[in-house]
């Protein structure tokens, strides 16, 4: 019962990221597939949860932690660049 | 080393000295210090006459490659002694010739005199080794050391180009010999040439023995400038003087007939050695002589004149090949005469041609010129040149009572004798080789005339002439005096040279085939055979054909210059230079685009043929897990992705979903329970996908225009093979697996051994520890790379700074 549960929750967070996918692809914008980008970094931080859950195991967590920060600083990064036009302000020619 | 190996070297050892000699007396003319050395040589082989004559042979051995069966092994033999008093004695000669030919004061003796020691060390190693390796080593020694004589003075355009083609030509001729070399290596198992001829029965049935024959032949007829490959001698005339005198009459040209002959036990067994080297012969006998005509430098007369008398000795060794055939015949075996005549013609020619090249070598330095169409009257001005050049001139025509009569009559009874053979279809063809010598004869008298009578009789003409002619020095005069005197000893008296280098040099020819009590005896006066008729055939038809001259001049416009063999390869050496220049300019076209065509279209043709060949495609779903729900839908997100990366517009969006499409691999290690490598997988595809994005950046404005990839049919059919391909051999290699996987020993060991529980950690720290160094050496040097790349920025020359991004 509890897997059928589990696998639910796996089938509605696949069809959420193949929706966010496609906005990634379609996106009229680039903010609008960063947003989606970062949506997509935490469905997946859901969804090794739930596939922990379902092997069993406690081996991921780490992939979970990792995710997060990740999903966090591409976004920052992203919107600085979006922003400022550059990630790390340095001239090289200095 | 023995006595004999000093003697080969020699040469080698002086000319390392010669240069500080050179320096060191400048005012005494280098080549007194050379002339010793090639008269002791001479000395020396001559001492050994007497051994050789009682048929011994001196053989020593000095090791140089045992392993390889390569060693310096020399003997002295009949031939090889004819060749080595040819090389010293002629050596002499010329050393002397050229201390008062060349300058003291305008050439660079000292190059010179190094090169023609090498060069007279490298063929005292030819004539004298009996190890084929040691051999074509010295053959090469020639080679070089001929190309450098010929570029003697270098900033002459024509010298360059006739050192480049002798040297082109000579050098692919050396290397078919290397071929046959190994080939009779294989066949016989030695590289001696004693220890083939003992076994020739036996390699005549191999199935390489033509074509190693055919190798040798292809060696010794660009050596000996045979036909169609005579075209660099001509071209060689650019050398000075005395080179010419010594290379390229008495001693390196005849490097190919030496060859023809020290093998001839091994190959006169077949037919087609007969034929070709016969054949052959008396082509290039007919060509040269038939070419000589035309000439109008003297000294291209002369090397056609060389050309076709080389023809005509490597002609009589055709015919002689046939007394193998015939050895019930004893004493009366008519085809030993042919290899005696070979021999003696050997003798003769380099003396004459080596006292006429000096001759003319003399009317070049007192007229400056060597045209004849400007020379004439000179008999006056010059009586000893004069003398020198009848005797050499009549020599060469074949006229009593110089030796040149005695060979060219042996000659034409030899070429009469083949009418009685009946081997190989000589019967049927052989009747055109006493016609064919014979109007080569007749061309031979005719040119013959011409270089005397044009040269010293008829008009004096002193405004053409760039110096007013006298009399050469007679120091100069020495060495044409000698060579012309041997030339009238050799014809007076030529059973001095019967016994005592004839026969036994013929003996090594012939082998067992000569009787030990064979008589040679040349005399004058014969009796009337047909080759006396046919020599005063030749004298009359040539002496109306000198006299009518003028007369038939033009029948040589209907055999115009274009269609020479010196024309072909004068295109086809442009031809081929332009033909692979435009070939690689077909395939190396410079863009990444094509290469990557090249090395796909390859890797697809491979191994599918192979798997088409092998016939190994294999499919099998024994071994395979059932296929999850998560699998599927992650394999079509991953599928999309890569799909639209084809499809999308814009640069940004392809490095976006290359970035989703990493973070969905990584995704497929969660699922496939591989946490570390999701750990990674996730990092390193957020930092590639941020240096991606600053590539982006930094595109210049100007050519980021934002279109999809054009569509391209070869680019999808060799990326659909290039998929196909990989995914037959993915399926092929997990259908066959032969071998249980090593890696349960990691599972049950990781910790008892290595004290870890992470087996993968385990695995890349300590079992494979040596693998992750490496790895991390590849880290350090994609760094430091990376750093130097963007720090180190050189400023051009002249102060502009070089850091625009290109």
């Amino acid at each position: 019962m509890f897997q059928i549960i589990i696998l639910i929750a796996l089938a509605c967070i696949s069809l959420s990221m193949l929706a966010l996918l496609y906005r990634v692809i379609k996106g009229p914008s680039i903010p609008d597939r960063v947003i989606a980008l970062d949506a997509m970094g935490i469905n997946l931080i859901a969804v090794i949860a739930l596939i922990s859950i379902l092997l069993d195991t406690y081996a991921f967590l780490e992939v979970i932690l990792l995710l997060g920060i990740l999903a966090f600083i591409g976004t920052i990064a992203f919107a600085k660049y979006l922003e400022k036009g550059e990630i790390i302000e340095y001239d090289r020619n200095k | 080393m023995s006595l004999l190996h000093w003697a080969i070297l020699s040469p080698f050892l002086l000319a390392v000295i010669i240069p500080v000699l050179y320096k060191l007396f400048r005012r005494v003319h280098t080549g007194w210090f050379v002339l010793a050395l090639p008269v002791v040589l001479f000395s020396y082989f001559f001492l050994k006459i007497p051994a050789v004559r009682q048929g011994q042979e001196i053989k020593e051995t000095l090791k140089w490659i045992p392993s390889l069966n390569i060693n310096f092994t020399t003997i002295i033999d009949g031939l090889s002694l004819l060749f080595a008093l040819l090389i010293t004695g002629i050596g002499s000669l010329v050393v002397l010739y050229s201390i008062f030919y060349l300058s003291k004061k305008k050439e660079q003796l000292h190059n010179f005199y190094v090169y023609l020691l090498l060069f007279m060390g490298a063929m005292l190693g030819v004539v004298l080794s009996d190890n084929l390796i040691v051999l074509y080593m010295f053959w090469e020694f020639t080679s070089l050391s001929s190309f450098l004589l010929i570029g003697y003075w270098h900033n002459r355009e024509r010298s360059r180009y006739g050192a480049q083609k002798s040297m082109l030509i000579t050098v692919f001729g050396g290397l078919s010999m290397l071929g046959a070399i190994v080939m009779l290596y294989i066949m016989g198992g030695t590289f001696s040439i004693r220890g083939l001829i003992a076994q020739a029965g036996t390699i005549v049935d191999h199935p390489l023995f033509l074509a190693a024959m055919l190798l040798v032949l292809l060696g010794a007829f660009t050596k000996s400038a045979q036909f169609p490959f005579h075209i660099w001698l001509p071209d060689a005339m650019e050398a000075p003087t005395p080179v010419s005198a010594y290379l390229h009459s008495a001693t390196m040209v005849k490097a190919g007939i030496y060859l023809v002959a020290r093998l001839s036990p091994l190959f006169a067994q077949s037919g087609v050695w007969l034929w070709l080297v016969g054949g052959i012969g008396l082509l290039t006998l007919l060509w040269g002589s038939f070419n000589a005509i035309r000439q109008t430098d003297l000294k291209g007369i002369l090397a056609y004149s060389t050309v076709s008398q080389l023809g005509l000795i490597m002609s009589l060794l055709g015919v002689g090949a046939a007394a193998v055939h015939y050895p019930q015949l004893g004493n009366e075996n008519i085809y030993i005469a042919a290899t005696m005549a070979a021999i003696f013609h050997l003798i003769n020619h380099a003396t004459f041609k080596g006292s006429l090249f000096m001759m003319v070598g003399i009317v070049d330095h007192e007229t400056g010129t060597r045209d004849i169409r400007k020379l004439g009257g000179l008999m006056s001005f010059m009586p000893i040149t004069f003398t020198i050049a009848v005797i050499g001139t009549f020599s060469m025509a074949g006229l009593p009572p110089f030796n040149g009569f005695l060979s060219k009559e042996m000659f034409l009874e030899s070429m009469v004798s083949v009418l009685s053979l009946d081997l190989f279809n000589m019967s049927t063809w052989g009747s055109l080789f006493p016609v064919l010598a014979w109007i080569a004869s007749v061309f031979t008298f005719v040119y013959s005339m011409m270089v005397v009578f044009k040269t010293f009789t008829g008009k004096y003409q002193p405004e053409k002439l760039p110096k007013k002619p006298h009399e050469a020095p007679f120091g100069m005069l020495l060495s044409p005096i000698i060579l012309a005197l041997l030339v009238i000893l050799f014809g007076l008296f030529p059973n001095m040279l019967t016994e005592t280098l004839i026969k036994p040099a013929a003996a090594s020819v012939l082998g067992d085939v000569l009787p030990a009590d064979y008589e040679l005896h040349i005399a004058f006066w014969h009796g009337a055979t047909p080759a006396l008729f046919m020599t005063i055939g030749i004298i009359a038809v040539g002496l109306l054909l000198y006299v009518l001259w003028p007369k038939w001049k033009g029948l040589y416009k209907a055999f115009p210059e274009k269609l020479s063999f010196t024309n072909l390869y004068d295109h086809a050496l442009p031809a081929m230079e332009n033909g692979s220049f435009n070939l690689v300019k077909l395939f190396m076209t410079g863009f990444i685009r094509n290469y990557l065509v090249y090395i796909f279209i390859f890797f697809i043709g491979s191994l599918g043929f192979t798997i088409y060949l092998k016939n190994a495609f294999n499919y099998s779903t024994i071994d395979t897990a059932p296929i999850g729900f998560y699998e599927v839908v992650l394999a079509a997100v991953i599928a999309i992705g890569a799909v639209s990366i084809l499809f999308v517009k814009s640069r940004l969006t392809s490095i976006i979903v290359l970035g989703s499409v990493g973070y969905t691999v990584s995704l497929f290690f969660v699922l496939f329970r591989a946490p570390d490598l999701a750990l990674t997988q996730l990092v390193v595809e957020t930092v590639s996908t941020a240096l991606f994005l600053l590539c982006f950046y930094h595109l210049p404005k100007k050519f980021r225009k934002e279109e999809r990839l054009k569509f391209r049919g070869t680019n999808l059919l060799i990326s659909l093979g290039v998929g196909t391909v990989v995914t037959l051999i993915a399926l092929s290699a997990h259908s066959t697996k032969l071998f249980d996987t090593i890696s349960k020993y990691y599972l049950d060991t990781a910790y008892t051994e290595a004290g870890g529980k992470n087996v993968v950690n385990v695995t890349l720290v300590d079992y494979r520890g040596l693998d992750t160094m490496f790895e991390i050496t590849v880290l350090g040097i994609a760094a430091i790379g990376i750093y130097s790349m963007i720090k180190l920025r050189l400023t051009k020359r002249g102060g502009k700074k070089a850091n625009e991004n290109k």
